[in-house]
Formats: C-alpha cells, sequence, structure tokens
C-alpha cells in the first residue's frame, strides 16, 4: 500500500502576540512547525505502516526551509520525501495550492492520500477537498479514526457538530484528519540519525509540468486586497475592591444596562 | 468568463433531518443586506428530499426566490450528490455571490464546488460588504486571530465566502413577504458516488448550543476545575432564563468542560447580551469569539490580563468569592 501524506510548515500562531499598544503583531522569535493536523495525518499513516507494511511519502510545498518538517516526518517514520518549491509557486491561494499539489500527486503511486483538516495559519481547511476534486477522488473530511481491511476498502468515523458517522470509502481516496484523532509519536533517535542522510526530491515548476496560470499568484482567483491587525479597543471602567462591593457593583451596572 | 452575466446573492440553506439549520437565516440575513446594495435578488438554494414547505420560512428570512433540489439523494447530506447539484445550480443560474454556512457540512461542501466551479472561495469570514465598484469585500480573521485580511475575488464568478455560524445576524422573521419557490430536479452522475455513509450517531453534545444564550457565564483557568465550574453553574441556574456555562479553550483541553461550550477562534462565536468571563486571561483566539457581546464583564486576579481591554466592566478580585456572591444576590431577588 502506498500513502501519501500532505503536510504543511506553519508559524506557531498560538506564541503570536499583539503589541496592545501599537496593535501590530509580534512576530519575532516565534518557530515553525510541523501543521498539528497534519501531524495527526502522518501519525495516521504510520500506524497503516506499522500495521500493513506501508510505503508512506510525506509532501509539502513551501519555501525551501520546509525541508525541516520534511526531515522531522522521516524521523518519525516516512520512507520518501517530496519538497515542491519554486519562485513561481509564491502567492497561492488555496486554489492554485491545490492546483499545484494535484499536478504532483497526479504523478505519484496512492491508495490514500492524507491531509490535515486544516492548518493553523490559515484555518481554512480548503486544500484537501480541492486536491480530490482536482484528481477526480472521493474525499472524508474530519477524520477521528481509520480502519483498513487490508485490501481496498477504508471504515472512517467522522466527527460532526451533533456525533460523529461511520463512512466507508475504497482506495483510491483522500481523507483529511484532526489533530485529536491521534498523538503523533517521537521521532526516534536512529529515524533522526537517518533522516539526515536520506535524499529529499525537490519538485520545481519544470519537474511538476503545469501551466504557469494555475499555479502561484497568477493561478490564485483570490488576493489579499488589505491586512490589518484588530486595533485596540478602548478599556471600560475597571475597579480593584473587595468581593462584597464588586458584587454590588456588577448588580447595579447589570440593572442599568437592562440586562437584569 | 463574462463576470456581468453574474447576479444575486445565493444562499446554500443547510438541512439535517429535514430541520434548517440557524447559521442559514443568518446568511440570509447578511445576503439581503449585500443584495439590496447591489439592488439584487436572495435565492436560496435548499437541497434535500421533502422539504419545499420550508421556503416559506426562507422567504421569511429575507429570500426573494428558494430553489429547491428535491430528491432522495439529497436527503442527508453526502459530498458528491449536493456537489453536483449545487453545482448544477450555479451552472445554471450564475449567481455572483454565493455563501455557504463554516459547519462541517459547508466547509466539506464549498471547497470541492470552489475546485469544481474553479473559483475562489473564502473561509470564515467575519465581515462582509460591498465595495464601490460592486465586489464582495470578504474580511476574515488569519494567523489564529492575530491578523485580518479583507479577500478580494474579482475575475472569477461566483464570488464565494463560508462564514461560521453565529459571526452573522439574521433579520426578523416577517411572514408577510413573498417570494417565488421553484423545484428543480438534478440529473447525477451516479457513478462518481463513491462514498458510503453506513450510520450517523447523534452523542449528547448538541444539546446545548452556547450561541442561543443569552447570557453566558464563562470560566477559564482562573475557575480551575469542576468543582469551580460548579460555582459557574450555581450563578447560572440562579439568574436562570436562556443562561448557560461557557469556557474558554484551556479549560476544554484540560478536560474539565466539553468541546460544545467552548468560545473562541477553534470553538464557537457567541454574542450574548451578557458575556461573564471569569477567571479567562482573554487570549486573542478567545477574545475573536465573544468581543462581540453586548455587555463584557470581566473578574480576574490579573489586573493585566488582556482581558480587562474588551471588558466594558473589569473587577480585580476572586472569581472563587465573587461568584457566589453573586448568586445569594440572584437567589435573594
Amino acid at each position: 500500500m502506498n500513502i501519501i501524506v500532505c503536510i504543511k510548515q506553519v508559524p506557531n500562531t498560538t506564541e503570536i502576540k499583539i503589541n496592545p499598544t501599537t496593535g501590530t503583531l509580534i512576530r519575532d522569535g516565534v518557530a515553525s512547525i510541523m501543521n498539528p493536523d497534519d501531524k495527526g495525518g502522518l501519525e495516521e499513516a504510520l500506524k497503516l505502516k506499522d500495521k500493513y507494511n506501508a510505503h508512506v511519502t510525506a509532501i509539502t510545498m513551501g519555501l525551501p526551509q520546509a525541508e525541516d518538517i520534511l526531515r522531522e516526518a522521516l524521523a518519525m517514520g516516512a520512507d520518501k520525501a517530496i519538497l515542491v518549491t519554486d519562485r513561481k509557486l509564491g502567492g497561492a491561494d488555496t486554489l492554485a495550492t491545490s492546483n499545484t499539489l494535484a499536478a504532483v500527486l497526479s504523478q505519484l503511486k496512492f491508495d490514500i492520500i492524507i491531509t490535515g483538516r486544516q492548518a493553523i495559519d490559515g484555518d481554512t481547511a480548503q486544500v484537501g477537498p480541492q486536491i480530490a476534486e482536482h484528481l477526480d477522488l472521493p474525499q472524508v473530511t474530519y477524520l477521528e479514526n481509520l480502519e483498513y481491511d487490508g485490501e481496498k476498502t477504508f471504515t472512517i468515523k467522522k466527527s460532526t457538530e451533533d456525533g460523529y458517522q461511520i463512512i466507508e470509502v475504497d482506495a483510491p481516496c483522500l481523507v483529511t484528519v484532526l489533530a485529536s484523532a491521534n498523538k503523533a509519536r517521537y521521532m526516534s533517535v536512529r529515524g533522526i540519525v537517518e533522516a539526515y542522510d536520506k535524499e529529499i526530491e525537490i519538485w520545481g515548476f519544470d519537474k511538476i509540468g503545469i501551466d504557469e496560470s494555475k499555479v502561484g499568484l497568477k493561478g490564485s482567483p483570490t488576493r489579499v486586497h488589505k491586512a490589518f491587525t484588530r486595533g485596540v479597543k478602548a478599556a471600560g471602567e475597571m475597579f480593584e475592591v473587595d468581593a462584597e462591593e464588586a458584587a454590588g457593583i456588577i448588580m447595579s451596572k447589570l440593572k442599568e444596562k437592562y440586562i437584569i | 468568463m463574462n463576470i456581468s452575466e453574474y447576479k444575486d446573492v445565493y444562499v446554500f440553506v443547510e438541512q439535517r433531518e429535514g430541520k434548517i439549520q440557524n447559521v442559514a437565516f443568518e446568511l440570509l440575513g447578511k445576503a439581503r443586506d449585500l443584495a439590496d446594495s447591489l439592488n439584487e435578488k436572495v435565492v436560496a438554494v435548499l437541497p434535500g428530499y421533502n422539504i419545499e414547505n420550508h421556503a416559506n420560512e426562507l422567504i421569511a428570512y429575507g429570500a426573494d426566490a428558494v430553489i429547491c433540489a428535491d430528491d432522495k439523494e439529497l436527503e442527508h447530506y453526502n459530498t458528491e450528490p449536493y456537489t453536483q447539484a449545487v453545482c448544477q445550480i450555479i451552472n445554471q443560474r450564475k449567481p455572483g455571490i454565493v455563501l455557504i454556512g463554516a459547519t462541517t457540512t459547508g466547509r466539506d461542501l464549498g471547497p470541492r464546488l470552489s475546485a469544481r466551479l474553479a473559483t475562489g472561495l473564502t473561509a470564515d469570514c467575519t465581515k462582509l460588504e460591498i465595495s464601490e465598484n460592486r465586489e464582495l469585500l470578504m474580511t476574515r480573521p488569519a494567523f489564529g486571530g492575530n491578523l485580518m485580511a479583507t479577500i478580494l475575488c474579482s475575475a472569477h464568478r461566483p464570488q464565494m465566502s463560508t462564514v461560521r455560524p453565529g459571526v452573522m445576524r439574521s433579520h426578523e422573521k416577517d411572514e408577510s413577504r413573498t417570494g417565488k419557490t421553484e423545484k428543480i430536479s438534478i440529473n447525477f452522475d451516479k457513478s462518481k458516488f463513491r462514498v458510503r455513509i453506513i450510520k450517523t450517531v447523534k452523542e449528547k453534545k448538541d444539546m446545548i448550543d452556547i450561541t442561543e444564550a443569552k447570557i453566558l457565564i464563562s470560566g477559564g483557568r482562573g475557575v480551575g476545575n469542576e468543582k469551580g465550574f460548579d460555582e459557574l453553574r450555581a450563578l447560572a441556574a440562579a439568574i436562570g432564563g436562556k443562561t448557560e456555562v461557557s469556557s474558554s479553550r484551556a479549560m476544554v483541553d484540560a478536560g474539565v468542560m466539553e468541546h460544545a461550550r467552548q468560545v473562541g477562534q477553534t470553538g464557537k462565536t457567541v454574542r450574548p447580551s451578557l458575556y461573564l468571563a471569569c477567571g479567562i486571561s482573554g487570549a486573542i483566539q478567545h477574545l475573536a469569539g465573544m468581543e462581540e457581546s453586548e455587555f463584557i464583564i470581566a473578574i480576574n486576579k490579573d489586573k493585566y490580563a488582556p482581558i480587562f481591554q474588551t471588558a466594558d466592566l473589569g473587577i480585580v478580585g476572586d472569581v472563587h468569592k465573587i461568584i457566589p456572591l453573586l448568586t445569594e444576590r440572584f437567589a435573594g431577588k
């Protein structure tokens, strides 16, 4: 069985802070990490590898430094790593990104493509289903658990707002995985050592063989018109008083505002 | 693509087991505003089975016309039949704008549609407006809510966006509104139906909907544990009415509260009349989910907690002392 896992390098957004006086982002010193949902997806693939001796390829599109998360994937147990990188691919929105990745994936062998549900920098949850559409694959999103019958059928537990669904789908297919589906394994010492000897395959624009109008900024139907921080709201009244008095202040404020 | 051919604002109406989801009414309200500024129509697209009886309700909430795709294949959501149905409607009718609720269904359908139609899709918009040259300005948070971005989809149609439940407000229901309801049939390519739904299980987690609450008593790390939340629950019970207890992400991750009660970027977006933040520091991801509340009171021991920047009334103090006193006062009222 061949599994391809799509992963993304993202800034650790939980570490980003806003300067309270200027309202601007403080991004200095914020580390880059493997997107958490993608890591959950990689773990799902590695579980299948443990059980069915599957071959796992990790693929990412990004800047050259995205190699770091591919090394991490190799150290966790992936067999092969592909870095899709080219200046021509820059400025891509989700559709252009999915066009690019689908063009690469269509040249590879796979039974299942696994992506994370969404990346913490954009939170769009779009690239997985868009790849599935380009490759004419059935998709299952919000995967919580995956079982394989060893031949061709996957049984999936999909998380929904009000419960879950049990879904069957045959290979080839694409699934998007929640970080909470798995506790990702740590890199092994041997894995780390070996990961640095393994070659990472680089795919540039020419190797992908895709029309330039479908990638990068040119291939993106959506454009950022402007970006801004939320700004700083004027703080309301503040009191530092004992509990009894505080309760009184709250009660009178609620009455004043007709809330009670 | 001749952009001038594309007009009107379409709303994908999500139903589950024949029940229209609230987010559809919220989107119809926003669609009404957008269509009015464009001087165009609002069209509700309702896929399902035996659902025509809901059309009048959609009109009452702002639609000028309803397109019912009524078919057994559309009874329950499944990616491919729904994509084919909505795609067929969009290709035939050429809407300028399509709005979709950012539920698990909408977030499964939206990107599949955008790839099939080769157009843009902007996820989780918090603000939608029409620009001077009649384009849709789609504003959404990025970087975990740290940054806002306004997105345009200038050269492709339809302009599509998803909006999370609770973000937009529905208009008042107006039963006197009239509109046209049309039933259409879909030509399915069933060879593409490859996903088999074996069973759908409802769990208790849908029983509470904090987005519907008028008053939210919300607890964070400062509340500490299950016992601390009991104090909040006692206050909620003493206030009564549509009062619920909600939580910050920290307490959900700690396993003290269930995810359905989580407020914030990865939880629910709420806008109650009163949001009482107890022991919540106010991470930007939390603020993104509650800052539109009508009145915000924060109680926190740390007077430098960022929540005080957003609160209308800030109390520097111990929630474990203040909350029981409030409960007493409400109980004795």
